[in-house]
């Protein structure tokens, strides 16, 4: 059937179907799954440390617990829930520390090995490429973290409730004073106002990756430094350092409302405030710049061959 | 249709000028050579075709300009660079799924047959390969891609014989047809002189001869010039004259061969003797090393 007068034809048809099949986004992004494991294992590594860690540490822990149990009920509660908390924070930094890493390499080790080659042979633009790498540390180590940690914390009150139950103890006092749904609520709300808040970071890491042809980590953060000393020799005052301070660390105060505590807890849903979190400045200017920065990785990655 | 046409295609690189002002026209079904010494502009020239690069005047590659339509373009482009660009940590089975689940032309039951063909395990990383199995891992995906212009820059480079040979060899019989396109550089001219149906020398960024294989069989011949009738066959112009075992042997261009078989013995030059005739005749020595003397 398919001879010479029908080829054309019969090709845009299939090509039409064929199209439809394609997915170039969602197979770039298991491209990056295969090429970085460090995105889960990494993450993975340090759960089996935290779980393992927190098996040694329930070693006499049912006397702790009836110490622990003598106190007002705020206290009970922060002094159960506290490891809980420490495991979540722990993995939050490893994978902001794994993201970090990820965008210094991504558009660079194409560049290194020279396979962009073998990918620009593709029909497979350099806007999917890119964004295909955006989206791992601004969706997929968030999600790689909450499932983790949820993961952990239930491997952790198995360790605690087997402990409880063998010292004759009820292991409901950690189910009573931890509140894990609630607890998990507010970690995926949390992960998600801090990758928006850090997409900005995530975005001039991806562009220097592309852009520098070796020591990617010293382009992204000696310039930074360098504007830093300047001011401070310059003008004598720290503005910029206070700015990075603030992208890094100021999701906290516009996405939860800590009350006017010292102490940064959330014990309440009532404290997250994601209305102010997505009105406030910061996050949008920060996004605006992460576009800015994306865009700009797009572009440049038409100009970039192998190394 | 024209699947490349280009005009006046220029691309500096700084002080140095790798185009210096191209014009081609490859007309769909024709598997163009395109030969050069090293730093001649046939890589520069290519990126261009693939929008790799970016360049100056005019260029359209199946009617796209390559430069700010490459994705599209690739669709009906394959290409094969000269050196493995396959990713060394991925799989072969993580290659299959990731081209098929990107390129809508890639015929995934056709990779699969041309694997079976080889000794290569779908469990395989790139990096446990040898040489000559990427290369036949790349062909296999190159091949299975309905696509209408294929380049290949130097693919054979590095591989034994038995894989140079049976690269080619796959690609005539498993993957060209008339409706295809092939532009292929290489330094192993001898090898492609009977696959080409067009020919393409490239000196310092200009063209410096352009035929197809009949004119070039028509035009050019050779005579191992009997010791006799060297002044004779000196008088008529030769463009090129080497000794080989003590005897003349002499090239000509547009000369009646039913004249020349009177001096000697006559025959059809291979690709890199005429290469060496034209390259040191436009005044480059010492670039005679640089391609491997075939027959």
């Amino acid at each position: 059937m398919n001879t010479e007068s029908n080829a054309p034809i019969h090709r845009q048809g299939t090509d039409a179907i064929n199209s439809a099949r394609t997915r170039p986004f969602y197979w770039s992004v298991w491209r990056e799954l295969w090429e970085n494991r460090s995105i889960y294992i990494a993450p993975l590594i340090v759960a089996v440390f935290q779980v393992i860690g927190f098996a040694i540490s329930t070693i006499g822990l049912a006397d702790r617990r009836r110490a622990v149990l003598l106190l007002d009920p705020a206290h009970q509660r922060a002094a159960i829930e506290q490891p809980y908390d420490l495991a979540a924070m722990m993995m939050i930094f490893i994978v902001f520390i794994v993201g970090v890493f990820y965008c210094l390499d991504a558009l660079h080790s194409e560049r290194r090995d020279r396979s962009i080659q073998f990918w620009k042979s593709l029909p497979v633009s350099d806007l999917t490429t890119v964004l295909s790498k955006a989206i791992i540390p601004l969706v997929v180590l968030p999600l790689v973290a909450f499932a983790i940690i949820v993961c952990v914390h239930l491997i952790m009150v198995l360790e605690t409730s087997v402990n409880l139950i063998t010292h004759g103890m009820s292991p409901a006092t950690t189910w009573a004073h931890v509140p894990f749904f609630q607890s998990w609520l507010v970690l995926l709300y949390g992960l998600v106002a801090l990758a928006l808040w850090h997409a900005p970071i995530y975005g001039w890491l991806l562009l220097v990756s592309g852009w520098a042809r070796r020591a990617t980590f010293l382009w992204a953060v000696l310039p930074l430094i360098a504007i830093q000393i300047f001011e401070r020799i310059t003008f004598g005052t720290s503005y910029f350092g206070s700015f990075l301070k603030h992208r890094i660390f100021g999701f906290a105060p516009d996405a939860f409302d800590f009350q006017g505590r010292t102490k940064p807890v959330i014990d309440s849903l009532v404290q997250l405030t994601p209305g102010r979190y997505l009105s406030s400045a910061g996050l949008w200017i920060g996004l605006l710049v992460a576009a800015v920065f994306l865009g700009a990785a797009v572009r440049l990655r038409r100009y970039r061959g192998p190394l | 249709m024209a699947s490349i046409e280009a005009r006046g295609l220029r691309k500096t690189f700084g002080t140095t000028i790798a185009l210096d002002g191209v014009d081609l026209h490859v007309e769909e079904g024709r598997i163009l050579g395109i030969v050069g010494p090293n730093g001649a502009g046939k890589t520069t020239a290519l990126n261009a075709i693939l929008g790799l690069t970016s360049y100056q005047g005019e260029l359209k590659v199946l009617g796209r300009d390559p430069w700010n339509a490459r994705d599209q373009l690739m669709r009906d482009v394959s290409f094969i660079a000269d050196v493995a660009v396959l990713p060394r940590w991925i799989r072969v089975s993580q290659l299959l799924d990731y081209v098929a689940g990107v390129h809508p032309r890639f015929d995934r039951a056709k990779a699969e047959g041309f694997l079976s063909r080889t000794t290569i395990k779908r469990t395989s990383k790139v990096r446990e390969l040898s040489k000559g199995m990427v290369a036949q891992l790349h062909l296999a995906l190159v091949m299975a891609i309905d696509a209408k212009l294929l380049v290949l820059d130097e693919p054979t480079l590095g591989l034994d014989i038995l894989y140079r040979k049976q690269f080619y060899d796959s690609l005539l019989n498993d993957y060209f047809d008339r409706s295809r396109t092939i532009v292929v550089t290489t330094h192993q001219v001898e090898e492609i002189q009977d696959v080409l149906t067009d020919l393409m020398f490239i000196n310092r960024g200009r063209i410096v001869l352009e035929c197809s294989m009949e004119e070039f069989e028509s035009r050019y011949v050779e005579v191992m010039v009997h010791p006799d009738h060297v002044a004779g066959a000196r008088s008529l112009n030769p463009i090129h004259e080497r000794q080989v075992f003590g005897r003349s042997v002499l090239l000509f261009d547009h000369v009646d061969r039913g004249q020349l078989a009177a001096l000697g013995d006559v025959r059809t030059p291979s690709i890199a003797d005429l290469f060496v005739a034209v390259m040191s005749n436009s005044g480059v020595g010492g670039q005679k090393s640089e391609i491997r003397q075939g027959k």
